[in-house]
């Protein structure tokens, strides 16, 4: 058992993490698995309307398993600033965010082919906790059967030179996994997690 | 969206010793879908301390009553009544208000509402099995469901998921998000499920048992059961000509 390092100093640890199992789409996509009348429509699946500014995307994600397998089960959810670079945040303290862009969206993976779609834009560039600026990414999360903690990701797109997280030492040689291939607002993006082309994976 | 909240400078780390291990043989799904490489560490920016907000505009009238909030005029879901309730907190201690917390479980019989669940327990056609609720300002939440029932699942020969809700729960910040299940006191299957067993630390598993807490019960209606959740602490944002709150 481990040691025990800071509980008299700090009484309350988060409350630890347990699998998403192989329904998480009940809870948090009730409406996509069939559970129609509880809630008028599922969180998350319209990030854009028709005011929303900035280059319109599409994304699309596909989880892989060590033996090559889309993930079926995936719940993806996607944070993102808006086009200007602001997250649509209580929290945020730099400004008001395009109010016609939520910045999460939230979506489950095709039930035959694993992909997970969302329709969204282009991100503008957010600072990093030194004030330089990031690249635009898009801040990915994934939950799913024999996913026993949430895995956090990020999604680069091709104009990501020089961005602080990406010129980390330890992410050059994996750089690749983190930058979605595509243009002309269509983009693809494989998400490995393990084997040779193991997506990076965060400890924020 | 306003500022009307301080913005947070960054999160503790996450302790993995106490979240369950990302690969464990005895749970068989998690080993093709854990991670082989150590996570690389980074330090939070905007992009982690901000989350989605959510508003009590969105909750509908019957969201936190999964007895009726699926079933047809006049009927209800069967099986045990019970109540949950309890407080989000972050690892300060400090209340954590106005996050969406969403739940959903398999029924009385231990039957989930969807196509791929076979177990042959009988589906309630009264009952969904999802529900969701937003944390008042002391972080406070309840919501009223049927007590779930176990069952087998196949990952060993004779495995059986003790009693549980899922919990999938929204902080401040998008690092926050956690996704967690909640266990019932007394329940003899929790030290024998696989799933509870990725889990190293028996104080972990306890954080995860609900009590039972009969001055809270409804006298002839229902039971309640008492969960905290705790969500990451952080640290917020020193200025200098603002030093309350920090």
């Amino acid at each position: 058992m481990p040691i025990p390092n800071d509980f008299p100093l700090h009484p309350f640890k988060e409350s630890p993490s347990q699998t998403a199992g192989p329904y998480v789409h009940i809870g948090l996509t009730p409406n996509f698995c069939g559970i129609t009348g509880v809630y008028d429509a599922d969180l998350g699946i319209g990030m854009v309307n028709d005011q929303t500014k900035g280059e319109r995307i599409t994304l699309e994600i596909c989880v892989i398993d060590g033996g090559g397998t889309p993930l079926r089960d995936a719940l993806v959810e996607v944070w993102q600033a808006d086009a200007e670079g602001l997250y649509n945040a209580r929290n945020e303290p730099r400004g008001e965010a395009d109010p016609n862009f939520t910045g999460w969206g939230r979506v489950a993976a095709d039930g035959e082919t694993g992909i997970v779609r969302f329709e969204t834009i282009k991100p503008g560039p957010v600072p990093f906790a030194d004030g330089r600026l990031q690249a635009p990414h898009i801040n990915v999360w994934i939950v799913a059967r024999g996913i026993n903690l949430g895995l956090s990701t990020r999604i680069y797109f091709e104009d990501a030179a020089d961005d602080p997280v990406l010129s980390r030492m330890d992410i050059q040689d994996r750089k690749a996994t983190l930058i979605a291939r595509g243009g002309d607002g269509k983009y693809r993006h494989d998400i490995h997690l393990q084997g040779p082309q193991e997506t990076v994976f965060f400890d924020l | 969206m306003s500022s009307n909240r301080a913005p947070i400078a960054s999160f503790f780390p996450r302790d993995r010793q106490w979240h369950p291990k990302p690969l464990d043989p005895g749970y068989k799904s998690s080993v093709l879908r854990a991670p082989s490489r150590p996570l690389v560490a980074v330090a939070n920016s905007l992009s982690e301390t901000t989350g989605p907000a959510f508003g009590h505009d969105i909750i509908g009238a019957l969201d936190n009553d999964l007895i009726l909030n699926f079933a047809k005029p006049g009927m209800s879901a069967v099986g045990e009544r019970i109540i949950v309730e309890g407080r989000v907190l972050d690892e300060r201690g400090l209340p954590v208000p106005n996050v969406l917390l969403e739940f959903w479980q398999a029924n009385a019989g231990g039957r989930y509402r969807h196509k791929k669940d076979g177990y042959l327990a009988a589906l309630d056609p009264n009952f969904g099995g999802c529900g969701r609720t937003i944390s008042d300002d002391d972080g406070t939440y309840a919501f009223r469901t049927i007590r779930p029932g176990p069952y087998p699942w196949p990952n060993g020969p004779n495995d059986w998921r003790p009693a549980h809700i899922h919990f999938s729960v929204f902080g401040q910040g998008f690092a926050q998000r956690l996704i967690t299940q909640m266990y019932f006191e007394g329940d003899p299957l929790i030290p024998r499920c696989p799933i509870v067993r990725t889990i190293n630390d028996p104080r972990a598993i306890d954080q995860l048992t609900a009590r039972l807490d009969m001055n809270a019960s409804v006298p002839m209606d229902a039971l309640t059961y008492r969960f905290d959740i705790i969500l990451r602490g952080s640290r917020s944002t020193l200025f200098e000509n603002r030093m309350e709150g920090n």
